[in-house]
């Protein structure tokens, strides 16, 4: 059959598209989860947050009934914590850390508790914050993604007027465009930025593309500090023969495609290889088989021990039906008539740890051939490193360096995020965010 | 399997749990579905001049989620006709011959209302009667409850009068709403009664709601005090019990145990601290009579387990250990100790010495998880730091005496010995 778009109805692909993250239905839901949580003192979830959420207050205002407090509790650390409670790996942060894990018991589903103050704040547009009468002093930001919205939202509470630089239609960056739509909804993405803007003082400007429809020298100019809040952009490339058949597509793309357009209108294979075993890789697979695909192939060149993401995403993924191989590297794409038909791929298998301290999959020579039709790569993204190295900002291979108090080499310019860290969560952008505010004002008090 | 077998003043019942004078005795169909679940007995709903009641009745405590942490009505005596109650009594009592059945009396204050009533009563062949010298609420206004229970010289009036015709055991019931129930107990034996029960329920607010500001019940927009029980009042019924068991006199009568029994645990505690059986409501309201199976099924594995025979083996055990703050050892000191093995890290322990007590843990910051020791010489042996651990047995407290010898504060006040330092 090829590749081909709508190979399912519009009722399955809504079920197959729906939020997999289902709400308390009832405040008894939460309150009983909530009760179940100890308080713990200097607790290990909030640790182990990058944004520091106090997680064991909002908790026990769930359970007190002060759902109010308990959104601001949230809000205060992490403007994204509606987002950030359906795409964060807990499992790795707040969820990972909980005491009970140490007695073998669930965690507390901190969130789930999370989306349930969060989401009614959101749904009623409480208004938990107040921002400072505007002071005259002006910030752009670049990039309306998580870092950059963070950051905009720290501002402005203070009162600086923010505008930010958007280059696509939406507001929130890779949580509206990058990640799986079954985690949160092009609604929910287009309701938090909203909601985030709120507060006032924060114009967006969108389509507004750095390096395109304005220039870094510019808003230098026009604004008394500047944060670039870029994220990073094009997909890795697999650097083998065969790569630019029909039918093989960068994953990064192909989820833009899917969270810009009708799901009907995208198109996926029968056998759809995907390269890569990280978060993004995941999206891609699960949403390709929603989308219909017959087969997904995931391959990875390390063992499921070393897989970036976490046990939570791959249980997903194998729930979806997606296939792995492991200890495989793509090798080459054979086609024909210009379309991908097989894909050889190397064994591996591990040898000493490398730089990350996993063990590095080495080539053992042995190959062996895929029936595919569709290749998607998900071997990670490469910083804008052009347009940094353009605007003569210092950095490392197109990641921005910046200093502890989040600013370049250039002065007033500020960055953080993925722009600066190479790629890692919501969470993380969102305090590379608060942080550079934070420089932002010390630097605005200074000058 | 130990034998439940309970006698309470030559009252016989398969086991020793009986349903407290309450609304889940206050008809013949309640009264049934309790033996057909396997209760001993009952205490029948207090009866007297009829009354009437109002919408709604009850309000609870809710701590944590958890509900009906403790139980409040503001119900009074039966609304039903006198003859209805009598006569369903009687049928009860034929169709269960093994249960105990006793019936709840409040008269009007006088000696001619209680010799009808008393009679009344025994006609129906029901096994005892309990009076009713409790109830917190509606009933004192009338001069009845626990207005009679507060003057010991009343109660001791009403009892003679009571006694004067009574052929069947007759309890009295005790209300807590008293400094101390010894005065009225020692009264109304005096008056002759051949039992005790305790405790009624407690004048109490459970609550307010925080939109129409009217506490809990909210009859028509206003409240009143009412009655309180639950597990809330276990700890206050077994102090009270326990100053009855202890005092020479009212020791000489059994005790019926009542106030917030929910579990055999509960009952078995009541009945070592001197009451030779127990009686139950909030619990069964609560969860419906069912509870009864794990009270029987638990106490008779406990006393498997520990070897006791029969129930009257281990009643009063604890009475001894119950002692004066003088007599109290000052030379016996623990100290907690810290399972390292076992600690999940919560920081419980630590911020509650810290912030309310004697600041005798130690933090080492970790991430995410912090390591905490007990200072040991800074230690009180407070047992708070074991009570907020949410693992068992990972704060143990241990025994390092400081002294060997046995010292009480009278001993220690004579030698003249030091006091803390700081």
């Amino acid at each position: 059959m090829g590749i081909k778009n709508n190979r399912l109805s519009t009722e399955e692909l809504v079920a197959n598209f729906s939020d997999i993250h289902p709400p308390f239905e009832h405040a008894e839901g939460a309150i009983l989860e909530a009760n179940r949580c100890i308080n713990c003192y200097d607790a290990p979830c909030t640790k182990s947050c990058p944004t520091s959420i106090d997680v064991p207050l909002f908790i026990k205002q769930i359970s007190s009934g002060n759902i109010k407090g308990s959104a601001r509790t949230i809000f205060t650390s992490n403007i994204m914590g509606g987002g950030c409670s359906k795409v964060c790996p807990v499992e790795k942060l707040c969820e990972g850390a909980c005491v009970y894990n140490l007695r073998e018991e669930e965690p507390i589903s901190i969130a789930k508790l999370q989306r349930y103050s969060t989401g009614i704040a959101i749904h009623e547009k409480w208004k938990l914050f107040e921002r400072k009468p505007s002071n005259g002093k002006k910030v752009a930001v670049v990039g309306a993604g998580p870092a950059g919205l963070a950051c905009a939202h720290a501002l402005s509470l203070q009162g600086i007027d923010v505008t930010v630089f958007e280059k696509e239609e939406k507001g929130g960056g890779l949580m509206t465009y990058g990640v799986a739509a079954y985690k949160v909804t092009p609604e929910s993405c287009k309701e938090e930025v909203d909601y985030i803007t709120s507060i006032g003082g924060i114009d967006i400007q969108y389509k507004k593309e750095l390096g395109k429809d304005i220039s870094l020298a510019e808003l230098q100019k026009k604004y008394d500090a500047v944060f670039l809040g870029i994220g990073v952009g094009i997909a890795r490339e697999l650097s083998i023969p065969g790569e630019e058949l029909e039918g093989v597509e960068d994953a990064i793309s192909f989820i833009y495609n899917l969270r810009t357009n009708d799901y009907a209108k995208i198109s996926v294979g029968d056998k759809v290889a995907v390269i890569g075993m990280g978060m993004t890789a995941i999206d891609a697979a699960t949403q390709s088989k929603r989308l219909g695909a017959k087969e997904v192939t995931m391959i990875y060149r390390r063992t499921e021990n070393e897989k970036p993401c976490t046990d939570v995403e791959l249980d997903l993924a194998k729930l979806d039906g997606c296939s792995f191989i492991w200890l495989a590297a793509p090798k080459e794409i054979i086609g024909e008539n210009g379309k991908a038909k097989k894909l050889v791929c190397t064994k591996m298998k591990l040898g000493e740890p490398d730089a990350s301290g996993r063990r590095a999959p080495v080539d053992t020579g042995e190959t062996f051939t895929i029936e595919v039709d569709m290749v998607i790569k998900a071997a990670g993204q490469i910083p804008f490193e052009e347009l940094v190295a353009k605007a003569d900002i210092k950095n490392n291979s197109g990641k921005i360096s910046i200093n502890n108090k989040a600013e370049t080499n250039l002065k007033g310019v500020f960055a953080g995020g993925d722009a600066v860290n190479g790629g890692k969560e919501v969470v993380d952008a969102v305090q590379a965010g608060k942080d550079a505010a934070k420089g932002i004002l010390e630097f605005l008090k200074a000058h | 399997m130990a034998n439940l077998q309970s006698t309470f003043l030559g009252i016989k019942s398969p086991n020793p749990f009986w349903l407290a004078s309450a609304p889940p005795t206050d008809k013949k169909i309640n009264v049934l579905r309790a033996f057909e679940a396997g209760w001993g007995g009952v205490v029948w709903k207090t009866l007297g001049s009829q009354v009437k009641n109002v919408s709604s009745r009850y309000s609870t405590l809710d701590y944590n989620g958890q509900k009906v942490m403790g139980f409040n009505n503001i119900e009074l005596i039966s609304d039903r006709p006198l003859e209805v109650n009598l006569k369903e009594i009687r049928e009860v009592v034929r169709e269960f011959p093994d249960r105990a059945m006793i019936v709840s009396l409040m008269a009007d204050n006088d000696r001619k209302s209680w010799h009808e009533m008393v009679k009344k009563t025994e006609d129906t062949g029901a096994h005892g009667i309990e009076l009713n010298f409790g109830c917190p609420h509606g009933m004192v206004e009338r001069g009845m409850g626990a207005s009679v229970g507060q003057d010991p010289e009343i109660a001791k009036m009403v009892v003679e009068w009571v006694m004067e015709v009574a052929k069947i055991p007759v309890i009295t019931k005790l209300t807590p709403n008293v400094h101390s129930v010894v005065p009225a107990a020692q009264a109304v034996i005096a008056g002759g009664t051949n039992g005790l029960s305790l405790i009624n329920t407690i004048q109490s607010v459970t609550g307010i709601d925080l939109d129409t500001l009217v506490p809990n019940p909210n009859v028509g927009g206003k409240s009143v005090f009412g009655g309180y029980c639950g597990p809330a009042v276990k700890p206050i019924a077994l102090k009270f019990l326990t100053t009855l068991s202890q005092d020479k006199i009212a020791q000489k009568v059994p005790i019926s145990g009542i106030g917030g029994i929910s579990t055999w645990r509960d009952a078995v505690e009541f009945m070592l601290l001197g009451a030779s059986n127990v009686q139950v409501c909030t619990a069964a309201m609560h969860y419906g009579f069912r509870i009864v199976r794990d009270m029987c099924d638990g106490m008779s594995n406990w006393m498997d387990e520990k070897g006791y025979k029969s129930i009257d083996e281990f009643v009063g055990l604890s009475v001894p250990n119950v002692t004066r703050w003088e007599e109290l050892d000052i030379n016996f000191h623990i100290t907690a100790k810290i399972d390292q093995d076992k600690c999940i890290h919560c920081g419980l322990c630590y911020i509650a010495c810290e912030d309310t007590s004697h600041q005798s843990i130690d933090i080492e910051r970790g991430n995410p998880y912090n390591k905490y020791t007990i200072k040991e010489e800074e230690c009180v042996g407070c047992n708070l730091c074991k009570i907020v651990c949410p693992v068992n047995d990972c704060i143990t407290m241990e025994e390092h005496r400081k002294g060997p010898e046995y010292l009480n504060w009278i001993e220690f006040q004579k030698r003249g010995l030091p006091l803390n330092d700081h």
